[in-house]
């Protein structure tokens, strides 16, 4: 609130070049890191990156950093739900072969 | 509520301004409430491309080796330059913005142009992609043909499902842009006549949450599609 307050007089440009600063070094080494094989890891290194990288777009550059906790929460639960439908489908094609292996008894 | 506020002006509050619609006490909760809705609008968006990545994620699953091995056959180099030119227009959208806050109204437009041609910068560079997957024919239905690199294993069906994804996902966000690149032709106008002001520039803000969006899906789009098969 208080940064707020002076914000208002004269706004930084500031952040804006160290989020965009952010978002291009991280886009290397995503590019870097594609290039060596690192097994499973690989994915997980590339979404870990990018959640980070998306992270601080919706900080930063959409100001929610500076928003209501009513539109912060918006943002979360949109996210949240998109994870809930991947986990849940997820779940269910993870463990159709397990309804077979119960079936023939073993 | 009122815990944001950047352009909350000394004294009034805004009371009386040509641009507070009737039905809220202040521009501070007018800015608030706009603000929120196009969160919400982001969040149905969310859900939009959402159902493609889900699908996405499943077939990865499913079809890994194969997945990887077509993902060789997008240019990286492009896919690249293009997110490395979303992340410079989200910049420039940001900067628009802040000009307002500032009321320097030629700034304004002037980031806006910059930002637009940005985003036609990424359309053609996207334009010169699909055209190479046409004539590779990679582009799936009666003429696909994929041609499988030797000595791998052989699965030309599995490699249309990933293109199929591939041009779902990149069409809609493509989609996305064209429309982006739209809303911000629309800013234009009211930006040159400086209607928008450090008081008031919702509409700069609620088309610059969807700019930043539609940035946010390519972050995505780029190690899921490009990068998955580079080692």
């Amino acid at each position: 609130m208080a940064e707020h307050a002076s914000a208002a007089h004269t706004p930084s440009r500031k952040p804006y070049f160290l989020t965009c600063a952010f978002l291009l070094v991280m886009t290397l080494i995503t590019y870097v890191v594609a290039k060596f094989d690192l097994g499973p890891l690989n994915d997980i290194v590339a979404l870990g990156i990018a959640v980070l990288k998306a992270t601080a777009v919706v900080l930063f550059f959409m100001h929610v950093r500076h928003s209501s906790k009513l539109t912060k929460l918006t943002v979360v639960s949109g996210f949240l739900w998109l994870a809930f439908m991947i986990f849940i489908t997820l779940s269910d094609y993870w463990t159709r072969g397990w309804l077979d292996t119960f079936a023939s008894g073993r | 509520m009122h815990s944001g506020g950047v352009s909350v002006s000394a004294g009034a509050g805004g009371h009386g301004h040509a641009r507070l619609q009737h039905h809220f006490d202040d521009l501070e909760q007018q800015r608030e409430a706009s603000t929120l809705g196009m969160w919400v609008f982001l969040c149905t968006e969310i859900l939009f491309f959402g159902g493609l990545f889900t699908t996405y994620v499943i077939y990865r699953q499913r079809f890994h080796g194969v997945f990887a091995q077509a993902s060789r056959d997008l240019n990286v180099v492009w896919g690249g330059t293009n997110t490395a030119v979303l992340i410079c227009s989200s910049l420039t959208m940001a900067l628009a913005i802040w000009s307002a806050q500032i009321n320097r109204r030629k700034l304004i437009v002037m980031f806006l142009l910059i930002t637009m041609a940005f985003g036609l910068t990424f359309l053609g560079i996207k334009t010169v992609e699909y055209k190479e997957k046409f004539e590779h024919h990679l582009v799936p239905g009666p003429h696909f043909h994929y041609v499988c690199p030797p000595g791998e294993p052989c699965h030309p069906e599995q490699a249309e499902i990933f293109f199929s994804l591939y041009f779902c996902m990149t069409g809609l966000h493509a989609l996305h842009m064209i429309v982006g690149v739209g809303l911000l032709s629309y800013l234009l106008l009211p930006s040159w006549q400086g209607r928008y002001t450090s008081e008031w520039h919702n509409p700069l803000e609620c088309i610059g949450l969807y700019w930043h969006f539609v940035d946010i899906v390519w972050i995505f789009l780029f190690p899921l599609l490009y990068l998955i098969g580079a080692h």
